[in-house]
């Protein structure tokens, strides 16, 4: 018996699951994933554009927060960023897998934007600003609401019915453009003197505020209120939700409500209070990025904020370095991002597991 | 080994932060261009070719950055104020959306000279640092019509049109096909200027042929799909030759798959449509870039509030003639062009186009201005284009041309 234990030959090494790692060494683990990232980012732009890899490296930094003005842009898409990221997060605790938040963006476009052509002028400003949120907020909803039913009542897929509602909101645009840039260039100009007040004159400032009270609040919502709880033992299992007496389908469209408003809310943002207009591709895909900021943060508000950065620090230092070397297109930007993803997410692997090499005294016969 | 891999991790994040830290003092440039898409769309590409061919001519190619993939929001005003942060004296942005946004920055920094293309808002602005400019485009679209329509009369006289290219069996109108972008002048005025290139050679070979021309609008400018299936059913319902004013190879690969002749717009498509590519016109930039660069940096006066480039000094091309052009297309087209130039021929001639059958004399509620459109000038009665504006805003609906709604609305 022992002879046939001795006669199986040790691999080099193996994958063992760690106990449990102390927060900052998971932390160091995260930033050193990031840092390697950048520095193969660097190889490969010494390589395929030809400059000085250093520069690169320095230049993702100063791209990202080199000026005020460019700390300003960077907290004000973080901001968006995280408040979709935000959204998303109690469909997916309930694994609702809430792919559309694109389009309940754009629902909240479409509202924000009706109201400031409609009403601007009709009633006194005040009432519009509110009209414009609560709008927006309403569309949101409703967008996220109508595949929370047929999930509910016809149990549909809703990944599929999310993504669709995407192309739908993206055609409903598309429309409404048509109606209202009435030269028929499919322009809309800003409705400026509509627009929501800047804070302070920057326009990142509102979003940073919203961003700021919906992080404390989702916080909140998820771990201490009867929601939170109920949304979690939804996700774990829908029959225990259901043996300990939870209506499911009622939270199903509820959670999806807040999903989709939350969503409506960063429309309100993005046509109200920053670009004072509509277009196609207003969300800029936020509601696709939004899904790895919550997964990569375990749900966790907090986290959520850091990954949030990451993201939005990552997407402007990488396009900013390699305009540095004269790159007039996106590929080289993207696949910066693409490594930068892959390591931060690879390096998960390495916080929950370990690698266990071959012991030095049973291979010391070398 | 932990703590030595810790360490070292520590020591690698110090080193990034002192890297950043020491990227604040940064390159500064001069010219900063701002683009909607990359090099990779046909129409940014003719942008940034030009500007860099500009640059290099001028001997400041260090002095230039260019920020592409910029929407037409918010995000276009921000990127303008970055440049100014590094150090840029001219700003340049490419796409009719972002005009709103840089206003607003030219506002902001009126020691900084923004000039914007296919924009519209200039002249009414009343900023001296803004402007506006474009290219008579039109006569450039005139002169591809021509080599279309010389390609369609060939194929005519060949016998190789089929009877569904002819909108009845008498066969004296042959159908042609055009893929707009959005139903507003500036995308009527180039179709418009098109048919009637192709018309002209019709009505000089004077067989009793004529040509009527369906519209299919994708409203989108970038939509290589919607492009697609537009030229698809434009050759579906019998059009014997195709162009468009979308900025994909929708509808150029369209034609090559379908086999039907097409003349492009923004660059030459022969190598990827070499049975089917006949010419392309496009608006060349250099002679305009060259223009602001010594305005602003080698004193050369101020800038036009809305400087429109011609045939004359080159900012209006023809790309090479693709393989199956008709025989004599070369010639045909020196000589149109001679005309134009000269003003002995005008595009826009009110005796070669009616609208509900009748020759205009008046037009007075043009795209974005009122006011008399229509001028006589040395016995010839024509829709003066680009005159008055640098940005097309001829847009109206003339006979012949029908404007297909099953897809979209006008």
């Amino acid at each position: 018996m022992s002879n046939a234990v001795k006669a199986v030959k040790e691999p080099l090494f193996h994958i063992e699951k760690r106990a449990s790692l102390p927060a900052w060494k998971a932390w160091a683990i995260r930033g050193g994933a990031l840092l390697v990232a950048l520095v193969v980012s660097c190889i490969l732009s010494g390589l395929f554009l030809g400059g000085n890899p250093f520069a690169f490296f320095s230049s993702v930094f100063s791209g990202a927060f080199g000026t005020s003005t460019r700390i300003n842009t960077l907290l004000k898409e973080l901001s968006l960023l995280l408040c979709v990221s935000l959204a998303v997060v109690p469909a997916f605790k309930m694994k609702f897998w809430n792919l559309g938040a694109n389009g309940q963006i754009l629902a909240g476009c479409i509202a924000t934007t009706a109201c400031m052509i409609y009403l601007n002028g009709v009633v006194p400003p005040a009432v519009l600003y509110i009209l414009m949120f609560v709008s927006a907020i309403l569309a949101g909803a409703i967008w996220a609401v109508i595949p929370a039913i047929f999930k509910a009542i016809w149990n549909t897929n809703e990944s599929l019915f999310t993504l669709m509602m995407n192309y739908i909101a993206e055609g409903l645009v598309a429309f409404f453009l048509t109606l209202w840039a009435t030269d028929g260039s499919g322009t809309l100009n800003p409705i400026k003197d509509a627009m929501l007040p800047k804070i302070g004159g920057e326009d990142f400032i509102l979003p940073l505020i919203v961003a700021i009270v919906l992080t404390a609040a989702m916080y909140i919502y998820m771990r201490f209120t009867k929601h939170g709880y109920e949304i979690s033992v939804v996700g774990e299992s829908e029959n225990t939700a259901k043996y300990v007496g939870i209506n499911v389908k009622k939270v199903v469209i509820r959670t999806l409500i807040v999903s989709g408003a939350l969503c409506g809310l960063v429309g309100c943002l993005l046509s109200g209070a920053i670009n004072g207009n509509i277009s196609t591709s207003m969300h800029d895909g936020m509601g696709f990025t939004a899904i790895m900021v919550a997964w990569l943060a375990k749900f966790n508000p907090a986290i959520m904020a850091v990954m949030a950065f990451v993201v939005i620090f990552v997407e402007r230092g990488a396009a900013f370095a390699s305009r540095q070397m004269g790159v007039t297109n996106s590929a080289f930007p993207s696949i910066v991002t693409g490594i930068i993803f892959f390591f931060v997410i690879a390096c998960e692997f390495f916080i929950e597991y370990k690698l266990k090499f071959r012991s030095k005294k049973k291979g010391g016969n070398e | 080994m932990k703590k030595i891999v810790s360490l070292a991790l520590s020591a690698v994040m110090a080193t990034g932060l002192v890297a950043g830290l020491a990227a604040c003092n940064e390159k500064t440039y001069k010219i900063g261009m701002i683009c909607l898409h990359g090099s990779a769309s046909t129409y940014d590409a003719n942008f940034i070719n030009a500007m860099k061919e500009a640059c290099e001519n001028k001997g400041m190619s260090d002095d230039l950055t260019i920020v592409t993939d910029i929407p037409e929001e918010t995000k276009c005003y921000d990127t303008a104020k970055d440049l100014v942060d590094q150090g840029c004296e001219l700003i340049f942005a490419d796409s009719f959306g972002h005009e709103a946004f840089i206003a607003q920055a030219a506002e902001e920094f009126p020691n900084v000279e923004f000039c914007h293309a296919t924009g519209t808002t200039a002249q009414t602005a009343g900023l001296d640092n803004f402007h506006n400019a474009f290219a008579s485009i039109y006569e450039g679209r005139y002169l591809a019509g021509v080599a279309g329509g010389m390609k369609l009369l060939e194929m005519y006289q060949d016998n190789e049109l089929e009877d569904s290219n002819f909108t009845d069996a008498t066969k004296k109108t042959i159908k042609i096909g055009y893929v707009g972008a959005w139903p507003y002048a500036e995308v009527k005025s180039g179709y418009t200027s098109w048919f009637l290139g192709v018309q002209s050679v019709f009505e000089e070979a004077d067989l009793g042929v004529n040509v009527a021309m369906e519209v299919q609008f994708t409203n989108s400018w970038y939509d290589e799909t919607a492009e697609k299936s537009a030229a698809q059913n434009l050759i579906s319902r019998g059009a014997a030759l195709i162009s468009q004013h979308a900025d994909s190879m929708g509808a150029p690969s369209a034609c090559e798959t379908a086999g039907v002749p097409n003349v492009s717009y923004n660059g030459s498509t022969a190598t990827a449509c070499p049975n089917t590519y006949i010419v392309s016109s496009r608006i060349n930039w250099v002679p305009y870039f060259e223009y602001i660069i010594d305005c602003v940096f080698n004193d050369g006066g101020e800038i036009d509030t809305d400087w429109c480039g011609g045939l004359e000094n080159g900012s209006v091309v023809l790309t090479d003639l693709g393989t199956n052009a008709a025989e004599g297309t070369a010639e045909k087209l020196a000589t149109v062009k001679a005309s134009l130039i000269d003003g002995s021929l005008k595009v826009f001639d009110t005796s070669k186009f009616t609208k509900d059958g009748v020759n205009l004399t008046s037009y007075t509620t043009s795209y974005g201005f009122e006011g008399e459109c229509i001028v006589t000038e040395n016995g010839k009665t024509y829709f003066a284009e680009s005159s008055r504006r640098s940005a097309p805003y001829f847009d109206i609906d003339i006979d012949g041309i029908t404007i297909l709604t099953d897809a979209t609305q006008e």
